[in-house]
C-alpha cells in the first residue's frame, strides 16, 4: 500500500515528478547541453593552452554546473503551478516540506545527477590532471544536491511573477556561493595533490544544513506564493 | 479580573503591561506615523550633530597616519558604512521575521524601507573601499575577501528589492520578500567564512592590515562618532521613507486622507 503515510505520498510524488520528467525529455537535456556549450565556450574564449585551462577547469566546470542547475531549476514547481496541481499539493494533509523534499530530490535525479557524470568528462577536455577526476565527481555529487535545495526556495518564492527567471537568477546565485567555492577549491586542490578533505567535509556539512532546513524554507515560501 | 472590551487598553498596572500596549499601539499605522513625525527632527538634528563632530574629529582633529598620511581619513565614512550596511540586513530580516510570525504591517514596512537604505550603505562602502584602495593598493578592485563578501552583500540586498518589487501584491510581497531576507540571514556568515576561506587559499598580491597594532584614540573617538551619525542617519531615513510607505499603504483609510488634504 502506498499514497496513504507521508512517506507513501512522498514516494508517489516522486514516481510521479520522475515519470514526468521522463515524458519530455529536452527538459532534461537542454541545460545539459547548456553546461558543455559554456564549457566549450572558455577555449574558444581564453584560448587552448593546455596550461591555462588545467587552472581554471575547476572553477569552469563548477561555475558552468551552477549556471545549468539554475536554468533547470523553474522545472521544479513552475509547469505544477501552472496547471494547478501545486496547490494539490500544498493543501494535502501531508508534510508539505516533504512532499518538496521529494520534489527536488527528483528534479535532482534528473538535472543533477547527470552534471556528475558529465563533470569528469568536461574535466578531461580541459585537461584536469586524472588524480582530481574523483574528487570533481565526489564535489559535483556532494554539491549539486545543495544547488537544487536552495534553488527550489528561489522557485518558490517566485513561481507566481511573470518572467521570474531572471529574477530567480538573481535571488539564487550569491547564495551558491559558499558551493561554487568550496566544489571548485576541492578540484583546485586535488589537481595540485594537496588534501581534499577540509572543503568536501565543508560541502557535506552545507548539505546537511540545506537538506534539513530548505526543504521547510521552500515550503514556507510555496504556502506565501499560492496564498 | 475585569475584562477588556475590544479596542480598549488596559489600565496599566505594570512596567510590562505599559510596554506591551505601547508595542500594540505602534502596530497601528497611524501610531507609528504620528510617532514617526515627532521622532525625525530629533534623529534628523542629532545627525547633523553627531555628523559634524564626527567630521571634524575625523579630517581635523585626528592626526595623520604614519604609514597611510591623509589618505586613511576615508575609513571615517568607509567603516561605519560596512558596520551599517551589515546592521540594516540583520534589522530587516528581524523586522520581516516579525512580519511573518505576528502578521504586523508596521514590520513589514520597515522590512521593505530597510532594502534601500542598507544597499547604499553597502554601495558607499565598496565606493569609499575603492577610492581608497587606488592610492594604497596602486588598483581600485582587489579580490579581497572582505570586498568580495561586501559585493555578496549588495547583491543580496539588490536582490531582495528586485524580489519585493516583483510581487504585486504587497502583502504576498512582503512574506515573500521576508522569507528571503531569512535565507541571506542564514547565508551571510556561511558566506562570509567561504569567502574568506577562498582568499587564504587564493593569496591576494596585497592583505588588508590596519596602520597600528591598535587605532589610536584620537582616531577612535571620531570614529564612533560617525558610526553614531550613521545610525541616527539610518533611522531618520528610515522613518521618513516609512512615513510614506504608510501613507501609501493606508491611502483608502479616512485617517490618512484627512492627513493628506489638511497639509
Amino acid at each position: 500500500m502506498s499514497g496513504t503515510g507521508p512517506l507513501g505520498a512522498a514516494g508517489a510524488v516522486l514516481r510521479r515528478d520522475l515519470t514526468l520528467f521522463f515524458r519530455h525529455r529536452s527538459d532534461i537535456i537542454n541545460p545539459l547541453l547548456f553546461f558543455i556549450i559554456v564549457v566549450t565556450l572558455v577555449p574558444l574564449g581564453v584560448g587552448p593552452e593546455e596550461s591555462t585551462l588545467r587552472v581554471m577547469a575547476p572553477g569552469v566546470v563548477w561555475v558552468a554546473a551552477l549556471l545549468a542547475a539554475m536554468l533547470s531549476l523553474e522545472g521544479i514547481f513552475r509547469s505544477d503551478f501552472d496547471d494547478g496541481s501545486l496547490e494539490q499539493l500544498v493543501i494535502s494533509p501531508q508534510p508539505l516540506a516533504l512532499l518538496v523534499l521529494a520534489k527536488v530530490f527528483a528534479h535532482w535525479l534528473v538535472s543533477g545527477l547527470p552534471l556528475v557524470v558529465l563533470g569528469p568528462v568536461l574535466g578531461a577536455s580541459l585537461f584536469l590532471p586524472d588524480r582530481a577526476m574523483g574528487t570533481l565527481v565526489l564535489s559535483l555529487l556532494l554539491g549539486t544536491p545543495i544547488l537544487s535545495l536552495i534553488g527550489a526556495i528561489g522557485v518558490a518564492l517566485t513561481v507566481g511573477v511573470q518572467r521570474g527567471g531572471v529574477l530567480l537568477s538573481l535571488l539564487v546565485l550569491p547564495l551558491y556561493i559558499p558551493v561554487l567555492i568550496f566544489g571548485a577549491s576541492a578540484v583546485s586542490s586535488a589537481a595540485a595533490g594537496l588534501p581534499v578533505i577540509g572543503p568536501l567535509a565543508l560541502l557535506g556539512a552545507l548539505l546537511a544544513l540545506a537538506l534539513t532546513l530548505a526543504p521547510l524554507g521552500a515550503a514556507a515560501a510555496l504556502r506565501i506564493s499560492l496564498s | 479580573m475585569k475584562r477588556v472590551q475590544r479596542g480598549e487598553v488596559a489600565i496599566p498596572t505594570s512596567i510590562t503591561r505599559r510596554l506591551w500596549a505601547f508595542f500594540h499601539r505602534l502596530a497601528s499605522p497611524r501610531y507609528f506615523y504620528e510617532l514617526a513625525g515627532k521622532l525625525v527632527p530629533w534623529l534628523g538634528w542629532g545627525t547633523v550633530l553627531l555628523l559634524a563632530a564626527g567630521l571634524y574629529g575625523g579630517l581635523w582633529f585626528a592626526p595623520a597616519d604614519y604609514q597611510q598620511g591623509d589618505a586613511y581619513r576615508i575609513i571615517f565614512i568607509h567603516v561605519p558604512a560596512a558596520w551599517m550596511s551589515l546592521f540594516v540586513y540583520v534589522l530587516m530580516a528581524g523586522a520581516g521575521f516579525i512580519g511573518l510570525v505576528w502578521r504586523i504591517k508596521i514590520a513589514d514596512v520597515v522590512a521593505k524601507t530597510c532594502a534601500p537604505i542598507g544597499a547604499s550603505f553597502a554601495f558607499l562602502t565598496l565606493c569609499t573601499g575603492s577610492l581608497w584602495g587606488k592610492p594604497m593598493w596602486g588598483t581600485y578592485w582587489v579580490w579581497d575577501a572582505r570586498l568580495t563578501s561586501e559585493l555578496i552583500l549588495l547583491f543580496l540586498y539588490l536582490g531582495y528589492i528586485a524580489l519585493e518589487s516583483a510581487i504585486e501584491d504587497r502583502r504576498t510581497a512582503a512574506r515573500a520578500s521576508s522569507v528571503l531576507a531569512l535565507v541571506g540571514v542564514v547565508n551571510i556568515p556561511i558566506i562570509h567564512y567561504s569567502v574568506d576561506w577562498w582568499h587564504t587559499l587564493h593569496q591576494g598580491p596585497t592583505v588588508f592590515k590596519l596602520g597600528g597594532p591598535s587605532i589610536s584614540l584620537d582616531m577612535l573617538v571620531p570614529l564612533l562618532l560617525m558610526t553614531l551619525a550613521f545610525k541616527l542617519f539610518f533611522f531618520t531615513m528610515l522613518l521618513v521613507r516609512a512615513r510614506t510607505e504608510v501613507l501609501e499603504r493606508e491611502a483608502n483609510s479616512a485617517w490618512v486622507r484627512e492627513t493628506v488634504t489638511s497639509q
